[in-house]
């Protein structure tokens, strides 16, 4: 294999769609740090912000090695380490026509924003330490083996034909999945449901859902690994999805309660994004739309029924990304036809019925894999540095007491009365330089 | 010499402030604050969380005059603040027992009078004249 064959065209989409998908690891970090408190806001948006510093290089040491180093159905083991063997080249196992470097890269930008997603559902309440070490065993011990089972060649759930385009199981399944048991497993933020929690800035949560939406065209469409017309495919799908899904949850919105609501578009328009996902690839763009719309209908009504739970899910990773990433899933075993891609697979109304079962058994493996390897790396964090932050940094917040810093200063008088530090920067008045007199009568 | 604090709708501070600079009472410190009063509660909703919100933004804005600017300040506010809903605000008027003027070191009545008094008067009238709110 030579460089000859690397086409120009295609290695520009996959390095820019690398660079779109790094975007949404950013844009996630606005989405939720304006779902949060101010005294968290810092901290929240770190929670993503770190993941590009120790994942990034988790991934060009040993991640992609374990997810897509040529292994057995399980994992792909070590030789690839430090991208040691990952030449110039195309590798016609993921792709023929594009630098296997450039492949790396564009996974790396998955295997960043997926355990970030994650901390949506655990803001306001971790020890930072613990969720950076969290972070890195997660992206090790679930994330990487589960990529090799779906993409990685040999995996195990490929092998079986299930169809996952760009990562409804691997990327939103699983994160939010362990959502939910890291969730669970923290338990609730101490104040919660005792004291109203709303977001403390909307339009950073619209500007991050703006990103979002932009970064996944590199996402879905990049998933194609070519300039092609899969890749058109993927990106009318996944913007017809989004489009959908914002109307329909609008009209949840005002449905329910008389006004569409800004954090509302903002969720919808995810939910359709994560919907789409899996079928980006392998379906019209009409069942891009249905896609869009069920997905949309059934994570609302989630987050209806665990706003009333005492489960802390608190930015709704669950509803958003496991629930609509099952839902996904799900229809793509509904929806996919080859007529649409002649690699994919024929879903129920091609007249596979079969597949649904094969998209199933992803779904219920992964659910499974996430779930209880969360737990378990969670309890294994919790006993020796500690997860959960203490009663008293919760309260401060966690910004101050995770980081030493504050996202919004220069508003409370303390910042105008100077610097502080004991006498040293005050000003000692020595004398009147003015002596109050009686003044005349005025007019007035 | 009275402190007048009155406590206004944020939409009315600009018809509120021209009011006053109208009757020459120009040195005004406004602060925002929040305050529950007779208004209903008001609803957000935030996907599944419903929050009632029972306090309202308001500004408070203080000011101490001498006694002949006491009835003219309470008229101005009174004409220039009033919707007629409910929240629309109060007025309190406190008597205030010693009044310095940091720079000058004139006291009472010499220090309530802003040197540019005249002229922020004369503009507040003249703009009313023409339709704004100075």
């Amino acid at each position: 294999m030579t460089q000859a064959t690397v086409s120009a065209g295609d290695t520009s989409w996959v390095l820019v769609s690398s660079a779109l998908v790094l975007l949404m690891t950013v844009g996630l970090a606005f989405f939720y740090g304006g779902l949060v408190r101010p005294k968290n806001a810092l901290n929240t948006m770190m929670m993503s912000v770190v993941a590009l510093g120790v994942i990034g290089v988790q991934w060009m040491l040993f991640g992609y090695s374990i997810a897509f180093a040529p292994g057995n159905a399980l994992l792909g083991g070590f030789s690839w380490f430090g991208l040691s063997n990952v030449g110039l080249d195309p590798n016609p196992m993921y792709s023929a026509t594009i630098p296997i470097q450039a492949h790396a890269m564009f996974q790396g930008m998955f295997a960043i924003i997926t355990p970030a997603l994650i901390s949506g559902a655990i803001v306001e309440r971790m020890r930072f330490r613990g969720y950076v070490v969290f972070l890195v065993l997660w992206a090790t011990l679930i994330y990487d083996p589960l990529a090799h089972w779906v993409w990685g060649s040999g995996g195990w759930l490929l092998k079986r034909g299930a169809l996952d385009f760009a990562g409804g199981t691997v990327v939103h399944i699983s994160a939010g999945v362990s959502a939910l048991v890291a969730a669970w497993f923290l338990g609730p933020r101490r104040d919660y449901r005792r004291v109203p929690i709303a977001p403390h800035n909307v339009p950073l949560v619209l500007l991050g859902a703006g990103l979002l939406w932009f970064g996944w065209f590199g996402f879905n469409a990049g998933s194609a690994l070519a300039a092609n017309g899969l890749a058109a495919l993927a990106f009318v799908n996944t913007n017809t999805a989004a489009a959908a899904a914002l109307v329909t949850w609008a009209a949840l919105d005002l449905t329910r309660t008389g006004k569409i609501t800004a954090v509302g578009a903002a969720t919808g328009l995810v939910v359709g994004l994560v919907g789409i996902t899996p079928a980006a690839g392998y379906v019209t763009p009409m069942a891009g739309l249905l896609i869009g719309v069920l997905a949309a209908g059934i994570s609302y009504t989630a987050i209806q029924i665990r706003s009333r739970t005492k489960l802390d899910d608190a930015l709704d990773v669950f509803s958003c990304h496991g629930i609509a990433g099952v839902t996904g899933a799900l229809l793509t075993g509904v929806f996919a036809t080859k007529l649409m891609n002649p690699a994919g697979g024929d879903g129920l109304l091609a007249g596979n019925a079969a597949q649904i079962g094969v998209q199933l058994l992803a779904v219920v493996t992964t659910v499974a894999f996430a779930g209880l390897g969360t737990l378990g790396i969670l309890s294994l964090v919790q006993v020796t540095i500690g997860a959960r932050a203490d009663l008293p940094d919760e309260t401060a917040g966690l910004d101050l007491s995770q980081h030493g810093e504050e996202a919004y200063l220069g508003t409370d008088l303390g910042s105008l009365a100077g610097p502080g530090g004991a006498l040293g920067g005050s000003v000692v008045v020595e004398s009147f330089v003015v002596e109050p007199t009686a003044a005349p009568e005025p007019a007035v | 010499m009275k402190l007048i604090t009155t406590i206004v709708r944020p939409d009315r501070v600009p018809e509120v402030k021209a009011a006053l600079f109208r009757a020459g009472i120009t040195g005004i410190t406004l602060s925002r604050v929040s305050g529950h009063g007779g208004e209903h509660e008001r609803f957000e909703q935030y996907r599944g969380t419903g929050l009632v919100m029972e306090f309202h933004e308001k500004v408070k804005i203080e000011m101490v005059c001498s006694e002949p600017f006491v009835e003219p300040c309470v008229k101005a506010i009174l004409s220039a603040a009033r919707t007629g809903e409910v929240g629309d605000g109060k007025i309190f008027i406190q008597p205030i027992e010693r009044v310095i003027r940091i720079r000058t070191g004139e006291v009472d009545n010499a220090a309530l009078t802003a040197v540019n008094a005249d002229a922020v008067q004369r503009a507040a009238i003249n703009a009313a004249g023409m339709g704004g709110v100075a």
